[in-house]
């Protein structure tokens, strides 16, 4: 084979693989063995394509193949299971159907990523199982990801696939009565990988760029295959507007930057203008009251301002209010009262977090103390910050996070 | 496919209900039961005797083991099943959504294995 061809094949297995699985999954009616088909169906393209040329529809070509494969697959299984279970009688599954509506030309990818985010399943398992269908990635990648051993993620996926086979979940996008709750499971599935790639939990990288770019690429799905929906474009804008920051956010020695310190050239402008416009858009579509949208223009408005002082605290503060006002929360509360500092002063932010932590909230969460702490070195109060940034640092989970605040630490202690 | 519905809830809690709401709750579940009937999903339904009149039963090494009540100290207790057949897992949600203790107590849906060799 060419080696363009190669490339076109990869290319290809790179794009449409997702959209392939997916139509498999609903003609076969199991996740494995569509995998394994699909897989099988690319190794006779790059056997075939070079001698007989590319087929016209690449994508339906690689389904049929796929499927007539899985169809000689389960006629020799039945066979074989016949053969069996003249001697040992023992219990089988009936064999999966090989009807539904899929078709080479539909888009299944909706179908696929409302089951493997459906709400009976845990919330790892949706994020595994997200991860290695709709994104390709391997049961080792997406060990390593969650910093999990092996075997423990190739169980998870396991287990999650068994529950949507056993249980029965079906492979649908779910009627419209359901949409809006279903909907708002798979947001919060896209949205937790992008932020595990974004602020890593654990680990000694502060971000994890495939999983943002993950998740940004299931946003793009949500968002083509549901365009009237507001709150796709939100989410989608949302996380379009942090990650044009990721560059900017890491030192060349990998340690944090903090916004106030950030080079906004770096700042990715194409994201910044993209992840704007979906936010008009979503909220011509009504997406003013969706969490997503408030958080999106927040991410707008640092991410037009000039610098970190030229900033539009005010705005800021006013659009965490209306947050707070809607999704009320206490991360929602901290994050206000960081703006309130910046628009009014540090004192007025730190009584705000002052409440918080008396209420006994997010006593587990290294930013609260952090934020106290850099409220408390804005006031001049350096022995009172260094207390507070020695309590983040006990409830920090990820190295560069730690040594920034290790640095802040002995920073204000030499004060 | 067929799922079964089970039914926890507190019976202290249910205990502390005034006449009233015992019998307005008892209507809706005669409700319910007839609507599930209706649409063809019903296979079987059962409201349970409290746990005070259950019995635990065990063999071990060949002895029959007897004792009063169920093991372990839960918050809910079983109190009665639906038997159902539906098309698919949100079938089953959305009928165990409609069952009144799902307000009070909580329905666990379990899919019962199909028979052998059903083709």
């Amino acid at each position: 084979m060419s080696s363009s061809g190669w490339t076109d094949l990869e290319k290809l297995f790179r794009e449409e693989r997702d959209r392939i699985l997916a139509t498999l999954i609903g003609l076969l009616g199991d996740f494995d063995l569509a995998e394994e088909m699909m897989q099988e169906a690319f190794v006779v393209a790059l056997d075939q394509w070079p001698v007989q040329g590319q087929p016209e529809n690449p994508r339906a070509w690689l389904v049929s193949t796929a499927r007539h494969k899985a169809v000689d697959r389960i006629r020799r299984d039945a066979l074989h299971r016949e053969k069996l279970t003249e001697v040992t009688m023992e219990r089988e599954e009936a064999p999966m159907p090989l009807e539904g509506d899929s078709s080479p030309l539909t888009d299944d990818r909706l179908r696929l990523i409302f089951t493997c985010c459906h709400p009976s399943l845990a919330l790892e398992g949706q994020v595994a199982l997200t991860l290695r269908t709709l994104c390709g990635l391997t049961t080792e990648e997406i060990a390593r990801v969650f910093l999990v051993p092996l075997p423990t993620m190739a169980q998870r996926l396991v287990r999650v696939k068994n529950k949507i086979r056993s249980a029965k979940i079906p492979y649908r996008v779910p009627p419209a009565e359901l949409l809006p709750e279903r909907l708002d499971a798979v947001m919060t599935t896209v949205y937790l990988i992008f932020t595990e790639g974004y602020a890593a939990t654990g680990g000694e990288t502060l971000i994890r760029g495939e999983l943002c770019s993950e998740a940004i690429r299931l946003g793009r799905i949500l968002v083509e295959l549901l365009p009237e929906r507001a709150e796709p474009a939100a989410l989608e804008a949302l996380m379009l507007l942090h990650d044009s920051r990721r560059c900017a956010r890491v030192g060349s020695d990998g340690e944090i930057v903090l916004l106030e310190h950030q080079d906004r050239g770096v700042w990715n402008r194409g994201q910044i203008e993209e992840g704007i416009g979906l936010l008009e858009r979503s909220l011509s579509r009504g997406g003013a009251r969706c969490r997503y949208a408030l958080e999106a223009a927040i991410a707008a408005v640092h991410a037009q301002a000039a610098s970190y002082e030229q900033t539009d605290w005010r705005e800021i503060a006013a659009l965490y209010s209306r947050l707070l006002q809607l999704h009320p929360s206490p991360v929602v509360q901290l994050n206000r009262a960081v703006a309130v500092a910046m628009a009014e002063g540090p004192e007025f932010g730190l009584r705000i977090l002052d409440d918080l932590e008396r209420q006994g909230e997010l006593q587990e969460y290294h930013l609260l103390p952090a934020a106290q702490a850099d409220l408390l070195r804005r006031m001049g109060r350096f022995s009172d910050a260094a207390g507070y940034y020695a309590r983040a640092i006990a409830l920090v989970g990820n190295g560069p996070e730690r040594r920034f605040l290790e640095r802040a630490l002995a920073d204000a202690s030499g004060r | 496919m067929k799922y079964l519905l089970l039914i926890y809830q507190s019976e202290t809690a249910v205990g502390t209900q005034d006449d009233e709401m015992r019998k307005a709750v008892l209507a809706e579940y005669g409700a319910v039961t007839a609507e599930v009937k209706a649409s063809g999903h019903y296979l079987a339904a059962e409201r349970l005797q409290p746990i005070a009149t259950a019995t635990t039963v065990r063999v071990r090494d060949g002895k029959t083991l007897t004792t009063d009540g169920p093991f372990a100290e839960t918050r809910e207790q079983l109190a009665g099943f639906y038997m159902i057949d539906a098309e698919h897992l949100d079938d089953a949600i959305a009928i165990a959504a409609r069952i009144p203790s799902v307000r009070f107590g909580s329905i666990e849906v379990r899919p019962i294995w199909p028979p052998p060799y059903c083709e």
